[in-house]
């Protein structure tokens, strides 16, 4: 160590430690993105591949009320292709835009629309009473039925569809995130695909025509 | 097939359509400023418009203002992992040479407290700061609740 016996040149020194801050923070950066591909990976594991897809609706179990104020089960449902997805009338932006795309597959799928159920279930029942899911979808196509209930219920139905939504509080009132896609189950009642919400319009069609029977 | 008949319409129709007037500021130009009819008043509002930065210098919108609403603010629709959120914007930037879309499903204008229900065929002015080219208050079309933006032809 020879080096060490000469006074040591301040440049040298000044780059030895630059180039350890230099290793020391990509080696920070290298554990930090390893543990987060850990963690992804982790979270991309289905616990049970089940688990993660929309129960068949006639395993569903919830009990709600349509806008215009009639009992609904899930059992109703049977024996035609449903499409159906979470939103609540205080949304200003996705709501009204997925419910302005459903109608527009409706009226692109003529007919073959009235062999669907289509549904919006409320995620915020506190606010949305049959009234105010009527006149919200007085808007939008007229076979679009829109369901609300106590809140327990459609928790229930929240978890048959997998589907995640969430109370926030905000500006001393409070707003909901939720699952935003459109969900697909075929005239049996089993689940068949999702519509995202950014996804490209042009496979709503198809994967639509997918559950017809 | 029913771009064309748009199209075709737009180019018959001598009157201007709604949301299609240009407002500017500096170098800033404001355009497609429409809203969406509210089913009743405690329903918050949305704005959507359209900012184009024709100048050389980056800007960004940093605040929202309207008579017509306590409580007007920017939000972002985010979707993660399939679940919407609507995060507050604390501003919105506006790069130099570029249009940045307020818009359906990405950035918009959110009127929290509005003062009545929104009703389509109104209007109402919202005031629009910017950091740099600062204010303009732009004019606002209601459209349908079910109206996905303004034909304007262009």
């Amino acid at each position: 160590m020879c080096w060490l016996s000469v006074p040591p040149d301040p440049n040298v020194v000044t780059e030895i430690v630059n180039r350890r801050t230099v290793l020391t923070t990509a080696a920070a950066a290298v554990a930090a993105a390893g543990s987060m591909l850990a963690l992804g990976w982790w979270r991309s594991q289905p616990r049970n591949g089940r688990d993660l897809l929309p129960v068949p609706i006639s395993d569903m179990d919830f009990t709600l009320t349509d806008h215009r104020g009639r009992s609904f089960a899930p059992a109703q449902w049977l024996g035609r292709p449903t499409m159906a997805f979470f939103g609540f009338t205080f949304c200003p932006d996705i709501c009204p835009t997925t419910l302005f795309d459903i109608s527009d597959w409706l009226a692109e799928l003529g007919p073959d629309a009235d062999r669907l159920n289509v549904a919006l279930i409320s995620v915020d029942p506190e606010r949305d009473s049959p009234a105010a899911l009527a006149d919200y979808l007085s808007n939008f196509d007229p076979r679009i039925v829109g369901l609300t209930g106590a809140l327990p219920e459609i928790e229930k139905a929240a978890s048959g569809f997998r589907a995640k939504f969430e109370k926030l509080p905000r500006d001393g009132d409070y707003t909901m995130n939720h699952t935003a896609g459109v969900f697909l189950f075929d005239a049996d009642g089993l689940f068949t695909s999702i519509i995202d919400f950014h996804e490209d319009r042009r496979f709503a069609i198809p994967k639509i025509r997918r559950s017809l029977p | 097939m029913k771009r064309l008949m748009i199209a075709s319409l737009a180019f018959f129709v001598t009157t201007p359509a709604l949301a299609c007037e240009v407002f500017t500021v500096g170098d800033i130009e404001i355009e497609h400023a429409w809203s969406r009819a509210t089913i009743w008043a405690d329903r918050p509002g949305v704005v959507y418009l359209s900012i184009r930065n024709t100048g050389s210098a980056d800007d960004a919108l940093i605040g929202v203002a309207t008579p017509i609403a306590g409580m007007p603010m920017i939000h972002e629709t985010v979707v993660n992992d399939g679940v919407a959120s609507m995060p507050h914007a604390m501003s919105v930037p506006v790069p130099a040479g570029q249009t940045v879309e307020l818009a359906p499903g990405g950035y918009h204008g959110m009127l929290m407290g509005l003062t009545q229900a929104l009703e389509k065929g109104d209007s109402f002015p919202l005031t629009l700061t910017f950091q740099s080219a600062g204010e303009v208050t732009v004019t606002v079309d209601v459209l349908a609740l079910g109206a996905t933006g303004p034909e304007c032809g262009h």
